[in-house]
């Protein structure tokens, strides 16, 4: 048999085997060896050698390190906080815009560029508009009539500025993922919903809200693994300060390790923000196929 | 009854797009504040109260952003590793999509779609390590295969809804003509799927650009790339106001304006290819 003919055969394996390899090395290596890692007390900068501790690391991560448990909180209610307005502010905008309109494309645009521009800029800017004395924000909260903030200064506010970016960036996603459920409901519910003489508001509840809710599971499921993962913004505006206020389990565990080289420890909490994460999609997942409301 | 029908639509449109405008305003302010500041004589950029429409114009601020800081080298840097993501991402990434679509191998897009939800910096930790036995840390290579990790699950889930488009017959008339698998792969499928390799080679350009999380660990001196660039700016207290925003305007705009010719797939691109515009 040539070599043409053998390669014919089994391409259903050859053409993804190159992904694959590829995918192993850089993608299930990597996160395999976090996982061993999380098992050692192994610190990058010393001359000691990784030493075995088994679980030690996770005991103390879940019942020693009382800055841990704030930071999984902070993460939590980060996201919560973040999504939730994104959610509420999406679907009304979503509903405002499903229709015909003059500009409909410009909206498309101008709500994808926040989703495109680069985190590390965005943040740059904010952070002039957030000084509290020369920032435009207090400029523009005066003059509506309110008391100047101290954003992303005081550890009161902090978290709720950072959310605020995060709010500003990843709205139009789930406006635009809205939008393309509303697109996509079938008309005779609704038909049949004005024979019975329906109200707006109960077609609303009763019809829309339902059917999109697939939809906006995804939405939300998107944006609450990315919001759990947050970052950039974080580190450029205020590296989890003042006072630790903004320090998520992804800013602790990167100051772990790559300020104090604690290797190890930091895997375990690696291995802990997957689990979270992991989790809360699955959470998602389920909530999308249970067909209660 | 006419009239007053016409009336009401006619108030009702008005107030529709003052509602639009209020809800998009936040969105064309920022983008509008960075371009301004960056446009500002310091003193004018840190006025209190800010002026929004008068003020002197200057590009004082970007000439300094390339007379201060070798920015041409944090452009080319940028540049290297992006394109370099990408077009890797791409010789892998489309066969792969295209047997995950023709074979039904879903196992592998199970793979692709737990690597876009594990955290970056799980990655992070072991990748760090590595590089710095293998001595790559600061180098292109580092970066390229840690922006993969970004780049290659966006490339393949998008790219597998659009091979799953292509009519099977047309692929199995090419293999009765006696058309390698291979060949239809290229003469057959890919040619049916250009707009969507255009897209998510889009995609997978943006992200590579943006990522700060890997480059800064993995980049130094030499292939330090414009996110973190502007990053170490910051820590400079006595910066300008207009230099920074100038930096921040030099990384995004090229960005935003790629990114607007792949705007029909971005959000296809965004949720993996769960909604479709």
């Amino acid at each position: 048999m040539s070599l043409g003919r053998r390669a014919h055969r089994h391409a259903a394996w050859l053409f993804p085997a190159p992904a694959v390899l590829l995918v192993a090395a850089i993608i299930v290596y990597p996160i395999v060896y976090t996982g061993w890692m999380s098992l050692q007390e192994w610190f990058a900068s010393s001359l000691t050698r990784p030493r075995f501790i088994g679980l030690a690391n996770y005991g103390k991560i879940v019942l020693g390190d009382a800055r841990f448990r704030e930071a999984v909180a902070r993460t939590v209610y980060f996201t919560i906080v973040a999504v939730a307005a994104e959610t509420l502010l999406g679907v009304a905008m979503a509903l405002l815009f499903n229709r015909e309109f003059w500009g409909r494309g410009l909206l498309r645009t101008l709500a994808i560029l926040p989703m495109v521009a680069t985190p590390t800029a965005i943040a740059l800017v904010f952070v002039m508009m957030y000084h509290p004395t020369l920032g435009v924000a207090n400029y523009l909260v005066t003059t509506v009539g309110l008391s100047p903030f101290r954003w992303t200064y005081s550890s009161d506010t902090a978290l709720y500025a950072l959310a605020l970016v995060d709010v500003w960036q990843w709205t139009p996603l789930i406006m635009l993922i809205a939008l393309a459920g509303l697109a996509s409901l079938p008309r005779e519910p609704y038909e049949a919903a004005h024979l019975d003489g329906a109200s707006a508001r109960q077609a609303f509840w009763h019809i829309t809200l339902p059917l999109l809710r697939p939809t906006l599971v995804v939405a939300i499921l998107f944006r609450a693994i990315d919001a759990l993962k947050t970052f950039d913004i974080i580190f450029v505006m205020t590296q989890g300060g003042p006072a630790n206020a903004t320090e998520t389990i992804n800013l602790l565990l990167f100051n772990q390790a790559f300020s104090y080289f604690n290797m190890g420890y930091a895997a375990s909490m690696a291995v802990a923000l997957f689990a979270l994460v992991m989790g809360s999609s699955l959470i998602l997942i389920k909530v999308r196929r249970s067909t209660a409301w | 009854m006419v009239r007053g029908g016409a009336w009401r639509r006619r108030l009702s449109t008005a107030g529709f797009y003052a509602l639009a405008g209020v809800f998009m305003l936040p969105t064309v302010f920022v983008f509008y504040w960075m371009l301004t500041l960056s446009l500002k004589p310091q003193i004018e950029a840190t006025a209190y109260p800010p002026s929004f429409v008068r003020f002197t114009v200057t590009l004082a601020g970007y000439r300094e952003v390339f007379t201060k800081y070798p920015f041409f080298l944090y452009t080319w840097n940028s540049l290297v590793v992006a394109t370099g993501c990408t077009l890797l991402g791409l010789a892998v990434g489309l066969p792969a999509a295209y047997s995950i679509a023709r074979w039904r191998q879903q196992r592998l897009a199970v793979v692709i779609l737990v690597a876009r939800i594990i955290p970056g910096i799980a990655y992070l930790i072991p990748w760090y390590i590595f590089f710095r036995s293998l001595r790559m840390v600061d180098t292109y290579g580092a970066l390229i295969l840690t922006h993969l990790i970004v780049g290659l699950p966006i490339i393949i889930w998008v790219m597998i809804s659009f091979f799953e488009d292509v009519p099977a017959d047309l692929e199995d008339a090419a293999l009765i003509d006696g058309c390698s698998h291979l060949g239809v792969f290229w003469r057959v499928a890919l040619p049916l799927v250009k707009p969507g390799v255009v897209a998510t080679a889009i995609l997978s350009f943006v992200f590579s650009w943006n990522n700060f999380l890997f480059s800064v660990i993995l980049a130094g001196r030499q292939t330090r790339t414009l996110p973190i660039a502007v990053y170490n700016m910051i820590s400079y207290e006595e910066i300008n106001w207009g230099t920074l925003a100038a930096a921040a305007t030099l990384i995004t705009l090229p960005v935003l304006l790629v990114a607007l010719l792949a705007q029909r797939h971005i959000v296809t691109g965004l949720t993996f290819g769960a909604v479709k515009q």
